[in-house]
């Protein structure tokens, strides 16, 4: 027999809704057709709750809680958008662009960009935090990719999904605090790496410029990741 | 009713006159603020220095000079409401690229290693370069952010208009950095 | 080992002691080994060798006597001579003291409040035993709670007197002992970890590494009764690799214990087996989060993870853990040997038992410390401490770390136990307190802390790896004098922003120290801001002219 799947009822921001046990309150907002603000988090991808933009406030609960990771609960109550949230992601985008090189206007993915767009949706006008200009570098040594570290938010989407996709666990963080950097295998050009497989996977995911196909202008590399969830399917994981 | 013309100034720090090109875009609207305000100083018009009393400044371009610094706290303390205009105002953009070297190195490589003349580094009769570029709001307090590379002329158009009527807009549905 | 083994251990060791009239017990934990006890101790077994006195008198490297700043330290027994400062130079003073009178000009008085005042539990066997022997601790009535549990106890009933005891962690929140155990010991699970979380990174603590080199049997004791009361047949001790010695005490205390058969398979006897291994970390002081220690542990790059799931139901590899700080399994043997209701007696009402310190800052007796909970700060400092040194003023007492904040000296008769703390935006932390008078600026201190989060900041999430540096950025424009009023807001909006959205404790309370000195020291900071200058003449104003743009 099938064990029975447990409904469980919330409200969020005042809607009543009810989810299946073990779903996320990102899931469910979701669904529900609430679009919680995400950078790290990607359907198909194991959630890490990093990135901090999807906290959510519940009611009772001493501390804010990321909603990419939070399964719900009977009869929790849910804010995704007050004032105080708005004004804590906005801060956390404001943090992002100060922290390395964001010249968006000869940016690869101009238009295209996940930090951009929800800068834009959450009105980050201007960023008042002074910008820290690191000098990073840019490996173009791969045939058909590039990597810029100028971009990089440091998400580890590229990490998760040549790991837990591809199988090939190319990337890895190194250092640590504002020091951290990607790396390709360990710590070398990426185009020496005897693992990568090229499947272009990584660059995808990366919501930014960080990652992009060789050969793109300003504004030129669109993201395609609609392969993720058809894979996730295809290997009968939970989606 | 005859309202007094608001007095509306736009400079060009260190910027590329996108900006100020993207505000010539406004086409037949232009005529229409004409009536609505008088341009007292601009790289469109004659003044040569910046004058009193300005209700409305719009700033393209970031600070990268000593002049760029002495300017942008003139006109700060002449005007009343400040707009960064365009992304190198905002966030320093394309001129701010070259803050992850020192000033020196880049002045070595522009004058010595990269020229056929291996000049020395110009001192006189040009202001010299801030050892880091700057988006304005980092050196004076700016009232309006209107972000873009260039902003369209329609942001531009509706900034101006609500700073026209007596409200600050809010620019973030407009344009976007980048845009 | 069985049972009565244990006991005729005792009696033998205890005989042996006996035959000697006199023990000179030198210090050789790491701060008297750093001002050259060893040496002192080989001098002086040279000395007892000259006169012949082999027979009579015992030399014994020993652990801690907490008074580290006056080291080498020696004590001497019977008669219960504090020396301080020795130098191998009196080795043969120190040993006709022992027929004559004593070395008037090394004598620590031990009466002095230093000693007096303190209630020793963790530390009761620190500078009277070896800690490289283990019948040493079995003479003094080690291995006999463990005996206790596991011929007399069933695994519920040790739960029980541990919740009984009101103990609780002593790696910084204060969890209760007692409830974290019984959560592990009902979680699901095939097999189950006990691990000891001696990471300790806190800046100037160095209370666990004391307990280590000092007493590490009682330590292990402590996990070996856990391991039998949650069901864990494996235990790992995670220390920082900058802690050889108590690393290599560590490692020989595991061999006697195995041989002695009071770790490893049938233990006493009884069905009930349990390994220990050592984990060294690397010294970052994110991997004592627990969940970075897990990641550690597995080999695994060491950055926390969200909880829930928290180690007790989802740990090592997946499976129920317990993780207790050293301090906390310390304490075990003595609940389980004298009760949890004795436990209880000591303390206040929520905080029981004692806490060990690492005395720091401007005070005349710096050193480890071990006090019963609710002593007042001010019997601290000036009791024990010895009060503030050259007749300056006390200005704040720093607890908790890089975690903590600034205590002013309005709240000096503030009982020391987690809830007090907490309340004036302090903290217990793991026992780190730092003393700081008039010459102290407390935006400089606080500056010292941030800039600690900000380089052991792990880096995964963004409120923590940016949020940290700039906070220091703006401390550094305050303290240079460059800095405006709204440099301070926006400082403000920034603790905010880190304490509330970070994904651990080191970024959720990376603000504390900002946050507790702008409470109660906000002048200060507005005298860099709007005076330019700095109150305690610390920090290196400059002219606003003179910074670049
Ligand atoms: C950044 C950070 C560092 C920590 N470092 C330590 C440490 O060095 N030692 C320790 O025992 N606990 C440390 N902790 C607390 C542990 O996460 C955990 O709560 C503790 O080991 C539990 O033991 P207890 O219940 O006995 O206190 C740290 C926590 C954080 C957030
Ligand atoms: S990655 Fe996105 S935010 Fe960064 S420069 Fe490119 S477009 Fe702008
Ligand atoms: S291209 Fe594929 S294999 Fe290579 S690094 Fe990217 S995801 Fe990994
Ligand atoms: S390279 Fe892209 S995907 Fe990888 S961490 Fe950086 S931003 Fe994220
Ligand atoms: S923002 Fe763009 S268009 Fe405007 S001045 Fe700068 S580079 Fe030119
Ligand atoms: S708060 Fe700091 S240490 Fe903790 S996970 Fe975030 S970045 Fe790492
Ligand atoms: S999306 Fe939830 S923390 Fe990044
Ligand atoms: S180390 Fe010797 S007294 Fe503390």
């Amino acid at each position: 027999m099938r064990a029975p799947v447990r409904i469980k009822t919330l409200t969020i921001d005042g809607k009543e809704v009810s989810a299946k046990e073990g779903e996320t309150i990102w899931q469910v907002a979701r669904e529900n057709g609430i679009d919680i603000p995400t950078l790290c988090y990607l359907e198909g991808l194991s959630p890490v709750g990093a990135c901090r933009l999807c906290l959510v406030e519940v009611k009772g609960a001493n501390r804010l809680l990321p909603a990419c990771v939070t399964q719900v609960e009977e009869g929790m109550e849910v804010t995704t958008n007050s004032e105080r949230l708005v004004n804590y992601r906005r801060m956390i985008l404001e943090l992002l662009f100060s922290e390395r090189n964001h010249t968006c206007s000869v940016c690869v993915v101009n238009g295209h960009c996940e930090l951009q767009r929800l800068a834009q949706r959450l009105g980050v006008t201007h960023v008042r935090f002074p910008y820290r200009y690191p000098d990073l570098p840019v490996d173009a040594s791969h045939e058909r990719f590039a990597i810029d570290h100028n971009r990089c938010i440091l998400c580890t989407r590229c990490v998760r999904v040549c790991d837990e996709i591809e199988g090939a666990h190319v990337w890895d963080v190194m250092g640590r605090g504002i020091k951290s950097q990607i790396i390709a295998d360990l710590n070398q050009p990426w185009g020496t790496s005897d693992v990568c497989t090229s499947c272009g996977k990584c660059v995808h995911v990366c919501p930014t410029g960080a990652i992009f196909e060789k050969g793109k202008a300003v504004a030129e590399m669109e993201k395609r990741r609609q392969f993720l969830p058809y894979l996730t399917i295809m290997r009968g994981g939970k989606q | 009713m005859s309202q007094r013309k608001m007095r509306l100034a736009t400079v060009w720090l260190d910027g590329c006159s996108g900006c100020h090109m993207s505000f010539l875009d406004m086409d037949e609207r232009l005529i229409e603020l004409a009536e609505k305000v008088e341009l007292v100083y601009s790289p469109f018009v004659d003044a040569k220095d910046f004058p009193q009393d300005v209700d409305i400044t719009l700033v393209e371009g970031s600070v990268s000079t000593e002049e760029d610094l002495h300017k942008i706290r003139l006109i700060r303390d002449r005007t009343k409401i400040l707009v960064a205009f365009g992304d190198c105002a905002v966030t320093g953009n394309v001129p701010a690229m070259r803050n992850r070297f020192r000033l020196k190195d880049i002045m070595e490589r522009v004058y010595s290693q990269n020229s056929t003349h291996k000049n020395d580094p110009p001192v006189d009769g040009i202001p010299a370069l801030l050892p880091k570029v700057r988006p304005i709001h980092e050196i004076v307090k700016v009232d309006v952010f209107l972000p873009g590379c260039p902003p369209k002329a329609e942001a531009i158009y509706f900034v101006l208009k609500e700073l026209i009527e007596g409200r600050i807009p809010d620019t973030s549905q407009l344009s976007r950095f980048g845009a | 080992m069985t049972v009565d083994e244990l006991q005729q251990l005792v009696a033998k060791e205890q005989e042996a002691k006996q035959r000697y009239k006199s023990c000179i017990n030198v210090c050789v934990a790491t701060g008297c080994i750093m001002c050259d006890s060893e040496r002192v101790k080989e001098a002086i077994e040279e000395a007892v060798k000259e006169r012949g006195l082999e027979k009579e008198v015992i030399v014994k490297g020993v652990g801690c006597l907490g008074l580290c700043s006056a080291g080498p330290m020696i004590y001497v027994e019977p008669e219960g001579i504090i020396y301080h400062k020795v130098s191998p130079e009196d080795a043969p003073a120190i040993v006709q003291g022992l027929i004559s009178t004593p070395v008037e000009r090394l004598v620590c008085p031990s009466e002095m409040p230093f000693f007096k005042r303190q209630v020793k539990i963790v530390m009761e066997n620190s500078g009277t035993i070896d800690p490289e022997r283990i019948e040493d601790y079995i003479a003094v009535g080690g291995y006999q709670a463990l005996m206790k549990v596991l011929t007399e106890m069933s695994p519920s009933e040790v739960i029980e007197e541990v919740t009984k005891s009101g103990l609780r962690g002593r790696g910084g929140a204060g969890y209760p002992t007692g409830l974290k155990w019984s959560t592990v010991a009902k979680a699901n699970g095939d097999r189950k970890f006990v691990v000891c979380n001696a990471d300790e990174g806190d800046p100037g603590a160095y209370m666990d590494r004391t307990i280590l080199e000092s007493d590490p049997h009682r330590v292990i004791e402590g996990m070996v009764i856990a391991a039998y009361a949650v069901g864990a047949q494996q235990g790992y001790i995670y220390v920082r690799a900058e802690y050889p010695l108590a690393i290599k005490r560590l490692r020989t205390a595991i061999r006697q214990a195995e041989r002695l058969n009071l770790l490893g398979n049938n233990i006493f006897g009884t069905t009930f087996s349990f390994h220990i291994e050592l984990r060294i970390g690397a010294g970052a002081f994110v991997c004592g989060e627990e969940t970075a220690l897990i990641a550690s542990i597995e080999g695994k790059r060491g950055t926390p993870r969200p909880r829930p799931p928290y180690p007790a139901e989802y740990g090592l590899w997946g499976y129920p853990t317990l993780i207790n700080n050293v301090e906390t399994f310390a304490n075990i043997p003595s609940i389980i040997r004298n009760g949890g209701d004795w436990f209880a007696k000591i303390g206040t009402e929520k905080s029981k038992g004692t806490k060990v310190f690492a005395l720091a800052g401007r005070v005349v007796n710096t050193g480890l410390i071990e006090v019963p909970m609710g002593i007042t700060l001010r019997e601290i400092v000036f009791e024990i401490g010895g009060g503030i040194p050259e007749g300056r003023k006390f200005k704040a007492v720093q607890t908790g770390g890089p975690s903590g904040g600034c205590i002013p000296e309005q709240f000096l008769d503030l009982p020391v136990d987690y809830e007090s703390l907490t309340k004036v935006g302090s903290i217990m932390g793991s026992g780190g307190m730092i003393v700081m008078d008039e010459t102290s600026c407390m935006v400089d201190v606080a500056k010292f802390f941030v800039e600690f989060c900000m380089s052991e900041s792990c880096g995964k999430c963004i409120p923590c790896r940016v949020g940290t540096y700039h906070m220091h950025e703006l401390l550094s424009r305050i303290t240079s004098g460059i800095a405006t009023m709204r440099d301070l807001e926006l400082l403000e909006e920034l603790c905010d922003l880190v304490k509330n959205t970070s994904l651990c404790g080191l970024g959720q309370t990376a603000p504390n120290p900002v946050l507790s000195t702008l409470r109660y020291f906000r002048n200060e900071y507005e005298a860099h801001i709007l005076d330019k200058s700095c109150p305690s003449g610390v920090c290196p104003i400059r002219r606003l002219e003179e910074v670049p743009v």
